[in-house]
């Protein structure tokens, strides 16, 4: 987009925003700020969903911690809190203190929740895999880091992956981080990077080995050649 | 004020450096173009002075102020301070230039751009001797149709320095890019999709600014033997880029 | 006299090109001999591998001989090369990763030149080849890379010199190319 409504400049709201002013028109400003931190005023309508008892839209003055959110909602066995959506900050238990503000776990309000009955890193492939769609195509890194991430990562979900693969996934994930062209490409690898940092040890349970693992399935390569060469051997 | 229009008008003169070396810049003129005046090599693929800045290849990121820039679409400024040729900026061009070669077919060996072709010079210049990543090896075509001009589009790197040169320079609109993502490929705007059927003639800017051997002028291929190309002589940093030799050929 | 560095070498889908390419540091091999000795390689016709310190290997991985072989070497060789435009990335056997395995057989087994009783040949003889042509990279660790079809001679010996002497490796512009 290079230019606004009638080719002036523009802003477009949304309705969260629109509500904050029309309140501070009837309350004053003294009152937003009374409201969440110094650098972070105000409130922060969160979209919360997944595995609580009570799911739906929660207002929060910026400031409160992640926990207190989770005991709101009714998050009874959390593992992992992905705030912000798949391109946000994934959230592990030890990091359940931080608070929901710009200086700390920014968010535009999705806050997603999975207990300990889920598996991380299929949530973690199906992120991948959003991405890879999301893609448009237009610069290097996130055209085809997208998919290198996804299919090194589908090698780690099929337990053929070693630690060469997640430091691999990891030199990729960084290098898409500098220098995609937008956010998107930016921040499509945040999840796996986040994972990879917060939750080490469900990655270290999934590898085959420490040493190096092949890209392909040996048996599956041979099939053609299996194939032809059975219906050679009949003819 | 678009940049290219503030170049050509010359603008007011300032200063920025790259790599600790001070150089001059027009006001309006990017990274890329004041270091391209200046003799200053900044490795990149999808840029072409003569063109709209795109962007894409990334291979012209640098770094100011802790941040990680494309050379060519960031106005020089006032006392910028911009990084070049440092060992991370290299390892990572290096990284970009693997994902480009694993994501096309790129077989050197059997190539007639072999020697003269930006992609290998660019990365002959950052020092990478092998794509370390998994190849897609993907299903790709090449069309022939066109008595002048072929395009083997197992090359192509999506640098869109065709479509750009096609609409700019040549008044036509022979190329664009469909769908999306890895999907993302180069097509052809004719009625069959074949370039025979398009309006492309070899005379065309179009036809000679493919840095790959995508897009190849026909019955001249090994005019210039191979190991007598520019990049077999001279790094790129000194030959300059593929497009200054076809016209020049 | 300290013990020689023991050099194993092969070639996979390739053609030896590479090998060629090394027997040209010319006279300077005999200056080399005093520090390397050869085990499993083309060029002694030594055909069963020992350990070894270093490990060349051209050509792409296309059948499951190439892929055994390949792991053997790995498992024996210290540290391991890959040399030339296939062993890199497929190079020119890979170009037939464009079509089906199907197509390729029936191109040269049964529709080619001249062939006699076509078929597809099954015997459990002969390795079975794979889909695609791999890279090495994509099925042991690699150590090295030497770019070229093939390598020029300069390369190998700046190489080997390099990494006899124990110095970081490096290559000038004019012997680095795809080519």
């Amino acid at each position: 987009m290079n230019a606004g409504y009638l080719g002036l400049p523009t802003v477009v709201n949304n309705v969260e925003s629109f509500v904050a002013a029309a309140m501070i028109m009837e309350q004053g400003a003294d009152w937003f700020l009374s409201r969440g931190t110094e650098t972070s005023t105000g409130t922060k309508l969160l979209s919360i969903s997944g595995d609580c008892a009570k799911p739906g839209v929660y207002e929060y003055p910026f400031g409160t911690s992640i926990r207190k959110i989770l005991e709101d909602c009714g998050a009874d066995d959390p593992q992992m809190v992905q705030v912000a959506g798949a391109a946000g900050t994934m959230i592990g238990e030890t990091d359940f203190d931080r608070c929901i503000s710009f200086d700390d776990v920014a968010t535009g309000g999705s806050f997603m929740i999975f207990d300990r009955s889920r598996d991380l890193p299929e949530i973690i492939g199906n992120f991948i895999a959003f991405f890879v769609h999301e893609s448009c195509g237009f610069c290097t890194p996130c055209r085809v880091g997208t998919s290198l991430l996804q299919k090194r990562f589908d090698k780690l979900l099929s337990g053929r992956a070693s630690r060469l693969d997640l430091e691999k996934m990891q030199q990729i994930g960084t290098l898409m981080k500098v220098t995609s062209h937008c956010g998107l490409g930016a921040t499509a690898p945040n999840a796996l990077l986040d994972s990879l940092k917060n939750f080490p040890s469900m990655y270290e349970d999934r590898l085959a080995s420490t040493q190096f693992e092949p890209a392909f399935i040996l048996e599956d390569a041979l099939q053609e050649a299996r194939t032809l060469a059975d219906s050679g051997a009949k003819s | 004020m678009n940049l290219k229009a503030a170049a050509r008008l010359g603008g007011r003169i300032g200063h920025f450096s790259i790599d600790g070396v001070r150089l001059p810049f027009r006001e309006g003129q990017t990274i890329m173009a004041a270091a391209m005046e200046a003799g200053v090599y900044i490795p990149h693929l999808c840029y072409n002075p003569e063109f709209t800045p795109h962007g894409s290849c990334r291979l012209c990121v640098v770094r100011s102020n802790g941040r990680h820039l494309a050379a060519c679409t960031t106005p020089a400024a006032e006392g910028l301070e911009v990084e070049s040729h440092t060992d991370e900026l290299q390892e990572q061009r290096r990284e970009l230039l693997q994902m480009l070669f694993v994501e096309g077919n790129h077989v050197c060996p059997a190539c007639e751009k072999s020697g003269a072709c930006q992609l290998q010079a660019v990365a002959y210049y950052c020092g990478m001797l092998a794509p370390e990543l998994t190849y897609f090896y993907p299903q790709r075509t090449v069309d022939a149709s066109h008595p002048d001009i072929a395009i083997d589009y197992n090359r192509c790197i999506l640098c869109e320095l065709c479509v750009r040169a096609s609409r700019e320079a040549d008044g036509k609109n022979v190329f664009s890019i469909a769908d999306r993502g890895i999907h993302a490929h180069l097509q052809i705007n004719s009625s069959t999709g074949k370039l025979r059927d398009s309006d492309l003639e070899v005379t065309d800017k179009a036809a000679h600014v493919c840095p790959t051997g995508a897009i190849l002028p026909r019955n001249l291929g090994y005019n210039i033997p191979i190991g007598k190309r520019p990049y077999d002589q001279k790094p790129i940093s000194l030959a300059g880029d593929v497009a200054d030799h076809e016209e020049s050929s | 006299m300290s013990q020689r560095i023991r050099i194993a070498t092969t070639s996979l889908a390739g053609c030896f090109g590479c090998h060629m390419s090394f027997l040209d540091i010319d006279e300077r091999l005999i200056e080399l001999s005093e520090k390397i000795e050869f085990d499993r390689t083309p060029l002694t016709d030594i055909k069963t591998l020992g350990h070894c310190d270093i490990g060349l290997i051209e050509g792409g991985m296309g059948n499951t001989e190439n892929y055994e072989l390949l792991r053997e070497f790995r498992e024996k060789c210290d540290i391991l090369v890959s040399m030339g435009a296939c062993a890199i990335n497929g190079g020119i056997p890979a170009m037939r990763n464009s079509f089906t395995l199907k197509e390729c057989l029936e191109t040269a087994y049964v529709e080619g030149v001249g062939v006699t009783d076509p078929q597809i040949p099954g015997d459990p003889e002969i390795p079975l080849p794979l889909n695609k042509i791999h890279p090495l990279h994509e099925v042991v660790k690699i150590d090295y890379f030497l770019p070229g079809c093939p390598p020029p001679a300069e390369m190998f010996w700046t190489f080997l010199n390099q990494l006899l002497n124990g110095q970081p490796i490096e290559f000038t512009y004019s012997q680095i190319h795809y080519d």
